[in-house]
């Protein structure tokens, strides 16, 4: 069982968060970055099928700067066997630039699996997963809660609002996984000694041109005092009016 | 966290990646839980096999034993973040890395390092250390614990020990006893004793008011017999356990400010929230001089713990360099302690908040491992070649 992870390093989403001069995106100065969470999720699934199996290696890659290289090592920190560095020196705002470079590296590992978070914690858009699984013209699965392979097959369960969903599909796949489906363990500090000796190779790779580009991101709103309109009953046709008028929401 | 230095620009990669993985594990296992062990006078032996997973005890003792191998910095910020959760549970790896695990590891035999330090890395077998006695506290050369040798090689031990950290949990002791009877102190050795040899007896101390989630016990030996190879071959003399000390009091150092950092992180989140004469109470110039205070003083304790790790981690650490990063670490996370119980105003006596523990705790932290007079006096010596203490 050979399974490729691919994760992303995400600014810790209870940072206090500053937008760059040009208004187009999040100022990176002072944030701390980890590995996004679903990302974890991830790694940790496919380690604990490798290690129920006792058999197959878990790979994990990234694409971007050199200073992805840390989200990496963490996993493999975690007991990830190897690493790649998909160096770019950014990271692009189009999913379709990321997925054309992650296929054009996966195609040829000889992965059963290709995991995925089911989104990045900053992006949150989701879609690096699936176009990938489209342009290996891989089956694929997203949100998985729980996931099992034997036989050359693969079987998912997700969680829809009220029920969930069972799907079997062939290997190899490539599946996002959701939380709540096992806990990230703790890199282990032997395990983060570990890591500086296990394999990264990092290679250069040419985006293809984009075709989305982020013009302005935007911080939510300051929020607004209250407003004491009355007390008791007596406030009520009023409180009602302006839930209509102003606030909208009735 | 507190960072407000970039402190982390000092750190290397891996080193950040131990920190991480420690904070994460003492969020999700030791906050949830300590306040209420604090109150029930419990030690949450539940995290230990977590901790020894994680591979906390002896971290900065080498791979080839079982342990982390990591540089002293490193384990620095372990004894931080273990502090930041409570003082009892980095007492206790403090016990279990610095006072056990090190004495085997620099004066055992190489059939005890074996046998005894994966053990020990792994938490099967939990140690403690027995160097202070009822009387002899500051003046550990004065200790009347006597270990004689017999004609076939064992040792008879007889004695009584004080204020011992996981006494009543431990596996074995590291006993340090006179071996002649001149009573001189060069004669002192240590002693691997398993806890359950005949004659010795763990009596939990009662009443404690400070590191009540640790369990601290007198232990006492009476004609306790051990085999020869109980012996810590390479100890001898009062410079071996206080050897032990130096490691300890430099996880110490490190260990305050993890305390000092939960103080203040819950002294900046509690100004900033709490409405008094309608505005936050961190709006008032009284509480922001507490915060500036702390800020000042945990950005100074973080450099000088800094430069320390990297002077051990070069070999060119003194004892006196340690003593004054203990001495110092400690007393301002006491003080800082005690003033986020007070801008805490009531609710900082409640156990629901962490202030008022860890200014309990810190009294003990501020006395062990050489009180706060101590080291002071081992500084004026250092600086003035004149021996200021009792005899």
């Amino acid at each position: 069982m050979k399974i490729a992870v691919c994760i992303k390093r995400v600014p810790d989403m209870e940072s206090r968060f500053r937008i760059t001069g040009d208004g187009k995106t999040v100022d990176e100065t002072g944030l701390k970055f980890d590995m996004s969470d679903f990302d974890g999720y991830a790694v940790e699934v496919a380690l604990q099928m490798t290690e129920k199996l006792a058999q197959g290696e878990v790979v994990v890659v990234s694409l971007g700067p050199d200073a992805v290289q840390e989200a990496l090592r963490k996993a493999l920190s975690m007991g990830a066997a190897r690493a790649i560095h998909l160096k770019t020196d950014r990271v692009p705002a189009d999913g379709f630039a990321i997925a054309t470079a992650l296929a054009a590296e996966l195609r040829s590992g000889g992965y059963d699996l290709i995991m995925f978070g089911k989104h990045a914690m900053d992006s949150m858009n989701g879609v690096v997963g699936p176009m990938t699984a489209e342009l290996l013209g891989l089956p694929n699965v997203n949100s998985v809660s729980k996931l099992e392979v034997a036989g050359g097959r693969g079987t998912a369960r997700r969680e829809l609002e009220g029920g969930a969903e069972i799907l079997e599909f062939p290997l190899p796949a490539v599946v996002s996984i959701d939380e709540g489906i096992a806990r990230p363990r703790y890199p282990s500090l032997k395990g983060i000694m570990a890591a500086k000796k296990k394999p990264l190779e990092s290679k250069p790779v040419q985006l293809i041109a984009p075709r989305l580009e982020a013009t302005r991101t935007e911080l939510p709103p300051d929020r607004q005092g209250g407003r004491i309109i009355g007390e008791g009953a007596a406030a009520v046709p009023e409180l009602i009016r302006l839930l209509q008028t102003e606030a909208k929401v009735l | 966290m507190l960072d407000f230095y970039n402190i982390d620009s000092l750190l290397s990669e891996e080193e950040r990646a131990v920190r991480d993985s420690v904070r994460r594990f003492v969020d999700d296992n030791v906050l949830p839980v300590i306040g209420e062990c604090y109150v029930e006078g419990r030690f949450p032996k539940e995290i230990v096999p977590g901790l020894a997973e994680l591979g906390v005890f002896g971290a900065n003792l080498p791979e080839e034993y079982g342990c982390a191998g990591l540089n002293n910095v490193a384990y620095g910020l372990i004894m931080q973040e273990l502090e930041r959760g409570d003082s009892g549970v980095r007492s206790f790896a403090s016990v279990q890395g610095a006072l056990v695990m090190y004495p085997i590891y620099a004066f055992g035999s190489e059939e005890q390092k074996r046998h005894y330090l994966p053990k020990m890395a792994s938490g099967e077998i939990i140690g403690c250390f027995g160097l202070t006695e009822p009387d002899y506290g500051s003046n550990p050369a004065g200790m009347i614990t006597m270990a004689r040798e017999q004609p076939d090689g064992s040792w008879v031990l007889n004695g009584a020990k004080m204020w011992i950290t996981n006494g009543s949990t431990a596996k074995v002791a590291i006993v340090w006893a006179k071996t002649n009877d001149d009573k001189d102190q060069r004669s002192i050795r240590g002693f691997i004793v398993p806890t359950n040899s005949k004659g010795f007896r763990a009596k939990d101390q009662k009443g404690k008011l400070s590191l009540r989630a640790s369990d601290t016990s007198e232990l006492v030996l009476e004609d306790v017999r051990v085999p020869a190879d109980s012996l810590l071959p390479k100890s001898g003399g009062l410079k071996s356990p206080l050897m032990c000390l130096t490691q300890a009091r430099y996880g110490i150092s490190w260990g305050a400010l993890g305390a000092a950092m939960a103080c203040f992180e819950e002294a900046s989140s509690y100004a900033k929230t709490r409405i008094m004469f309608d505005r936050p109470i961190g709006g008032f110039q009284l509480q922001q001089l507490r915060l500036a205070e702390m800020l000042t003083e945990i950005v100074k304790g973080q450099l000088l713990c800094v430069q320390l790790g990297r002077l051990k981690d070069r070999g060119e650490f003194t004892p006196q360099q340690v003593s004054l990063a203990k001495r110092n670490n400690v007393s301002i996370a006491t003080d800082i302690a005690r003033e986020t119980r007070r801008l805490l105003g009531a609710n900082g006596i409640l156990a629901e908040y962490a202030a008022m523990r860890h200014m309990a705790n810190l009294e003990s932290v501020y006395t062990y491992e050489g009180t706060h007079d101590v080291h002071t006096l081992i500084l004026g010596q250092s600086v003035t070649g004149l021996n200021a203490f009792g005899a």
